[in-house]
């Protein structure tokens, strides 16, 4: 089971005056899902980016799993990121490891019914159907760590809504340590175990909350929206970020 | 718009009757109408003499040319991505762009002696900085956001340039292969003129001393048939093949 310790003493983008992120701290227990809230710009996709080692440029240290191994990382970008000269089950095939059955593929694209169209190119789905096949990537590897970066930001509300579903039920059959990026405060409360406010410049944790409606109930609307607004009241300072 | 589909063939005869209308009032040695040179051509075929040269001209371009575009993608892929590699070399990228083509051929004829190495040496030399510059841009243009992405995901080297890189340099490939082809052709004609003793540059000079203008022509409907073949059964469908996956 995969523990995760975050700590970023600086990270500042060459040229820039100010650091980015500065006394970070965060840790994640196994298979828990959090969601990171803050308004855009606060360093949530540089974070993300250095959990992913994409971004090495900085002070601190960040240990997932156990010591000394190369973590696996799922991460489903802001945008679906996948080869538009590969079909869909190209795409996903590409990511898993020599050793894993592309068995694990079958059982996924099923999930998110995308069977039927396994051997389109991405161009010629939809923006919906092209996320899917991003989320279905990122599980596909089995990750140590799941990142999600605002991945539902340009889609219509009812896809949103509908892919956000297939996401829970899918995490709930495999679970992963999952950090998700966000700004939209319903989607966090009805998706995550435990919300994380930060605020920018440079990046800091302003309350860590844990969501206290249990899974079974996510789907209610009225009680994501009533603890919405409890939040919003007890937390003045929330109301700013959003 | 029916029409549209005859207009070639329709322009091809029109060039034709225009070659035969000037060639018939001209009455001259040096400008034989289409059906001598079309005499001319079959005999040439039938004597075994064309599809030799030609052939010895096809077997040097195909060598010359797959070791300038594979040179050229290997060293524009790492100019391209090697920035201080690319402010080291590209001097020497613009003294090989600009030294024309017969200086290099006759360097290299003096410096290797009239042999087959240093007459494909001097087609590459000629080429290779094509190819690099091409490739070059369009490394630069490749998309970081797929780049980012095969890197989270651990792709192998070679997978990152079987998937992720050569699909995205496709079109600068088939520029350069097209550019590269032109640019080729006309070179390996000079070389073997000048240093070669077959190969269609050998033979058109042999003709042009014998001022031999139909065997001239000949030559050349067969160099600009084989182009059109080219281009017709290997980089169209190539084309086709990588533009499969656009909407």
């Amino acid at each position: 089971m995969t523990d995760v310790q975050i700590t970023i003493d600086n990270k500042t983008y060459a040229g820039a005056t100010q650091p980015t992120i500065k006394n970070f701290q965060l840790s994640l227990k196994a298979n828990e899902f959090v969601c990171l809230v803050g308004s855009s710009g606060c360093g949530k996709t540089t974070l993300l980016n250095c959990l992913s080692g994409l971004d090495t440029h900085y002070e601190g240290d960040i240990q997932v799993g156990e010591q000394h191994t190369t973590p696996k990382i799922g991460y489903i970008f802001q945008n679906p990121r996948l080869l538009p000269w590969r079909t869909v089950r190209e795409n996903i095939e590409l990511v898993l490891a020599p050793n894993q059955s592309p068995a694990v593929i079958d059982v996924l694209l099923d999930f998110m019914q995308l069977t039927q169209s396994q051997h389109e190119y991405p161009e010629r789905l939809s923006v919906g159907m092209n996320r899917r096949v991003a989320i279905i990537r990122a599980f596909a590897v089995n990750p140590d760590l799941l990142l999600m970066d605002e991945p539902f930001v340009s889609l219509d509300p009812p896809t949103a809504r509908d892919v956000r579903a297939l996401l829970l039920q899918l995490w709930q059959q495999r679970p992963h340590t999952v950090l998700f990026v966000t700004h939209d405060l319903r989607e966090a409360i009805t998706l995550a175990d435990r919300l994380i406010f930060l605020a920018s410049t440079p990046m800091r944790v302003i309350s860590d909350i844990v969501v206290p409606i249990p899974r079974t109930q996510r789907h209610d609307e009225t009680a994501i929206e009533s603890f919405r607004q409890q939040l919003l009241n007890n937390y003045p300072d929330i109301k700013l970020l959003l | 718009m029916q029409s549209n589909k005859y207009l070639p063939s329709l322009s091809l005869l029109i060039f034709l009757a225009l070659w035969q209308g000037v060639a018939s009032y001209l009455h001259s040695n040096t400008l034989p109408t289409p059906q001598v040179v079309a005499v001319v051509f079959w005999q040439a075929i039938v004597s075994g003499q064309l599809p030799f040269h030609l052939g010895m001209t096809l077997l040097r371009l195909v060598v010359s040319f797959s070791i300038s575009m594979l040179l050229g993608c290997a060293i524009g892929i790492a100019l391209g991505r090697n920035k201080a590699l690319n402010a080291f070399f590209d001097n020497w990228l613009v003294i090989f762009l600009n030294v024309p083509a017969l200086v290099t051929i006759i360097l290299c004829y003096v410096w290797f002696g009239l042999v087959e190495p240093a007459a494909i040496l001097a087609v590459v030399i000629n080429k290779l900085p094509n190819v690099i510059v091409t490739i070059r841009e369009g490394t630069r243009s490749l998309d970081t956001d797929l780049m980012d992405m095969a890197r989270c995901y651990h792709f192998s080297k070679t997978k990152t340039i079987r998937h992720v890189i050569l699909p995205q340099l496709q079109p600068f490939l088939m520029g350069a292969t097209r550019s590269g082809l032109a640019l080729i052709w006309k070179i390996i004609l000079v070389v073997e003129l000048l240093g070669r003793s077959n190969g269609m540059g050998y033979q058109l000079h042999l003709f042009f001393q014998m001022f031999d203008v139909a065997s001239i022509l000949a030559y050349t409907i067969a160099f600009v048939a084989v182009i059109q073949l080219i281009e017709c059964f290997i980089l169209k469908p190539l084309d086709k093949k990588a533009l499969r996956w656009r909407r």
